[in-house]
């Protein structure tokens, strides 16, 4: 334990020092043409098309290739890519997007309205998870011009909320490659993208890697800088470290190291570690209760829970500086939904906690044991696994006992997604920049079974549904910003979830590169000005 | 003539192995909760039940367990190994491009284990207790010790990061073009940590099985017998002992080619390389069932084609033993 705990404060030191010193990267001045830029690719995806699949996976490669109608600035407000402007109704039913001139695709065809109209219709709102929930109730996608787009939605849309979602969920797919030409899913185009974006894709060589060329005819003046970008497939955590030492890779995203492998690289000149970059792709750890127990039915349960987590001991000791306390499901770089106010907060009180357990009338039985839960944490990041750990042995403090069923990707989201066989589930929240996108999903009521990221958990409040629903169709910007304010509040009163830490991806990058994590979903952007100092 | 017969009745014995082995790992795979669409939700990072529907029905995971097993076996009888939902092509084209590597892998691995293993064997046998063997010995306690990974992953840190004299992971050199003999030398290049660290393990048994069996062939009654005769000692070390003393090393070889593909999984997952092993692996994960059942039956076929080598390579060392025909 002592030898984890200095280790841990060694590595928020290490880190520390580079996120409050940002600037570093931006010291040299003239940008160079040229260079290979090699980025490490963790897990491989089935297609690298991001209007057909929501993911950094996909994004990380995609997101160079095709480009969306909208992304975001430094400064994190929605700017204009593939549109050039937009503007609603005032009933919110029609907005219209003014698409940019003398776009083409790689493949030398010029980029029109049709092809935004295919890819809303056909992609968006038929394939793309979460863009069939966000266009629900999109009916048409008019062209009146080959440079204008029209979405008609049968009930109002925000406009904030669309242009929040659309740099993850609007990126455009060439309409005369897919039209036709038989089922979407499953057309070569996915594996081989064509877009309109600053590199053109090469080659992919599954198992290692993809490769993708500066594309000359960019629409951007003098863009892209660099020649080439490889994604190296490298599986291994620790093999990808010692590639980046070695020169063979310049970027692992998404904290793609492990934390000790981060932390040791943080204090190398040659590397630069950091939040920055990623601040649109803050993530919460969950702690989810099945409802359908009858002891976490009871809400004095989930808070004496709650109340037995040193959550601050868990972060100082384990995470380092790149974490902190959690507040609600909106976390706190959300400049445009956090709450002033989050509602109750659940400090660490091991006395508290026994007593609302008591109070709920589960007295400690032989052996100082209340009841037992199954707890099953999601497998995707070292942190998910070491907090299972850290809740097993706390709960076990106010006598709860609690078995940790580990399992991979597939029986994680089969067990508690489908068939519900779980008392207690750990894993991440991706916040992605609106709430309407793929958070309140977790507290909506009436969600279908087998639905992954959605309320499974047995929790149907009325109140909440019903703030849900007038949120996401509330067109008057700051009367939606109150009523995420009301949901926060009452999430973290009634607590189906409680979400006890937030956190950003880590990016850890050579030094060499310039103008990076410029955006706050750089990882994902499309690294038009990204270039290579010698 | 005689060798293609008796090949051909080798593999027709091993069919029902064959099928056996591929109904349990098909049925223990149905143990595990979730299947390849929950994997690829997993991916995703989300998508709604509709869409799940659809991708069950797309893959045929709709089906029950027997009818689903029922269909993979009659497309094997056809040779069809089926299609791989991760890769999203025929699993025989993507076995094919990950084969070559393990191939190589593995040959490079024996070669230098069996040849090191050889020599190094036949010199502490022939200074039995004394320091060469001494020596020798010891170094093979420790290769056979040692975890592979973690002696891959200090090789990595030596001659890749400190020395930088060799690439650290990957198969070639993909920022710059290699072709000819320049792409030979670069692969070449990138397999030598690879090799070292899966072939070192087995070299450290080969050279203890050949230091044992040299001693024993060395105080059989032929050996004294051609000493007797006057035959000078590197003649009756090459022609007498080492002929006969080779024997276990090469029922050994086959019995390891299997072991071996297991051992290349870590392997192959330190040095980034894209072989049989990972996607043996990265199959399990994504319950890419069919993808996993043609690697699988890949590697029994080549499992049962070493070990036809071997017993053809025995009649070649020790004439009494036919290959009968």
């Amino acid at each position: 334990m002592d030898m984890t705990r200095r280790a841990a404060l060694l590595t928020s030191a290490a880190i520390a020092a580079n996120v409050l010193n940002p600037m570093r990267s931006f010291a040299q001045a003239t940008p160079r043409k040229g260079g290979v830029f090699t980025v490490h690719y963790g897990a491989e995806q089935r297609q690298l098309n991001p209007s057909l699949q929501a993911s950094t996976g996909v994004y990380i490669i995609g997101g160079k290739i095709q480009e969306q109608l909208v992304d975001l600035d430094a400064a994190g407000q929605p700017v204009g890519v593939l549109a050039e402007s937009w503007e609603a109704a005032p009933d919110g039913k029609t907005i219209t997007f003014k698409l940019r001139k003398g776009v083409s695709w790689h493949d030398g065809k010029p980029f029109t309205s049709a092809d935004v109209q295919f890819t809303a219709m056909e992609m968006w709102k038929k394939i793309l998870n979460y863009g069939t929930t966000l266009q629900l109730f999109l009916t048409a996608v008019d062209t009146p011009d080959p440079l204008t787009a029209v979405f008609r939605y049968e009930r109002p849309m925000p406009l904030a909320l669309l242009l929040r979602a659309l740099p993850d969920l609007g990126y455009i797919s060439p309409r005369h490659l897919y039209e036709g030409k038989g089922d979407i899913r499953q057309n070569p185009v996915n594996l081989a993208p064509v877009g309109t974006g600053p590199f053109k894709f090469v080659t992919y060589e599954r198992g290692q890697h993809v490769i993708a060329d500066r594309n000359a005819d960019y629409w951007r003046q003098n863009a892209p800088y660099l020649d080439r970008i490889v994604w190296r497939v490298v599986t291994d955590r620790a093999a990808a470290a010692a590639q980046m030492e070695a020169g063979q890779i310049h970027y692992s995203p998404f904290s793609g190291l492990t934390i000790s492998d981060s932390a040791r690289l943080a204090k190398d000149p040659r590397f630069i570690v950091s939040t920055k970059g990623n601040e649109g792709n803050a993530r919460t750890n969950t702690v989810e209760f099945n409802i359908r127990r009858k002891e976490l039915a009871d809400i004095r349960v989930r808070q004496a829970i709650a109340h037995a987590l040193d959550i601050p001991f868990f972060i100082e000791n384990f995470l380092g500086d790149f974490a902190k306390r959690g507040t609600g499901p909106v976390p706190s770089v959300s400049t445009d939904f956090y709450p002033a106010d989050n509602g109750p907060q659940y400090p660490f009180d091991k006395k508290l906690s026994a007593k609302l357990l008591d109070e709920a009338g589960f007295k400690a039985g032989a052996g100082g044991t209340r009841f037992s839960l199954r707890l099953l944490p999601a497998p995707w990041g070292e942190d998910i696994s070491l907090f299972a750990t850290f809740i097993q042995q706390s709960l076990s403090e106010v006598g709860i006992k609690i078995e940790v069923v580990r399992t991979d990707g597939g029986g994680f989201l089969k067990q508690v997604y489908d068939d519900h066989a779980f008392d207690l589930a750990t894993g991440w929240h991706q916040y992605r920049n609106d709430p309407a996108v793929s958070t309140t999903v977790w507290y909506r009521s009436g969600q279908p079974k087998g639905a992954p990221w959605t309320n499974q958990w047995g929790w149907t409040d009325p109140t909440i549904d019903k703030i849900i629903d007038d949120a996401a169709t509330e067109v008057d910007v700051a009367k939606r910003k109150a009523l995420y304010g009301d949901f926060v509040r009452r999430a973290n009163t009634e607590l189906p979830i409680w979400t006890p830490i937030e956190q950003i991806f880590l990016t850890v990058i050579n030094a060499k590169a310039r103008n990076h994590s410029n955006t706050p979903r750089w990882g994902s952007s499309s690294w038009h000005d990204l270039w290579l100092a010698e | 003539m005689r060798v293609l017969v008796l090949a051909g009745r080798r593999l027709a014995a091993s069919i029902p192995t064959l099928v056996l082995i591929l109904i349990g790992v098909f049925l223990l795979l149905q143990f595990a909760p979730g299947d390849t669409v929950d994997a690829m939700m997993a991916q995703m990072g989300g998508g709604d039940a509709a869409t799940a529907r659809d991708l069950r029905r797309f893959y045929g995971l709709d089906l029950s367990v027997w009818a689903q097993l029922g269909n993979y076996l009659w497309r094997l009888v056809r040779f069809d190994l089926g299609f791989s939902a991760i890769y999203g092509k025929p699993v025989a084209t993507v076995i094919a491009e990950r084969l070559p590597v393990t191939i190589l892998l593995m040959t490079a691995s024996l070669s230098l284990a069996f040849f090191f293993g050889l020599i190094l064997g036949v010199i502490a046998a022939r200074g039995v207790n004394r320091w060469p063997d001494t020596l020798i010995s010891t170094l093979g306690l420790v290769f056979y010790a040692m975890p592979t990974f973690w002696f891959g992953l200090m090789a990595i840190v030596v001659f890749a990061i400190y020395l930088q004299w060799l690439p650290a992971g990957g198969f070639e050199d993909i920022t710059i073009a290699h072709t000819g003999l320049s792409r030979t030398f670069d692969i070449a290049q990138h397999l030598v940590l690879p090799t070292l660290t899966l072939g070192l393990f087995y070299m450290a048994i080969y050279l203890r099985i050949m230091r044992g069996s040299m001693l024993e062939v060395l105080n059989l009654d032929f050996v004294r017998t051609a000493r007797a005769k006057g035959m000078d000692e590197t003649r009756v070390v090459v022609r007498h002992v080492l002929r006969n003393a080779l024997l276990p090393m090469v029922t050994l070889i086959g019995l390891q080619a299997g072991t071996m593909l297991g051992g290349s999984v870590v392997v192959e997952s330190v040095f980034s390389l894209p072989g049989l092993g990972r996607l043996a692996y990265e199959s399990v994960v994504q319950r890419d069932l069919n993808t996993l059942l043609g690697i699988v039956f890949v590697s029994a076929l080549l499992v049962i084609t070493i070990n036809f080598i071997v017993d053809l390579l025995y009649a070649r060392l020790d004439p009494r033993i036919t290959t009968g025909a």
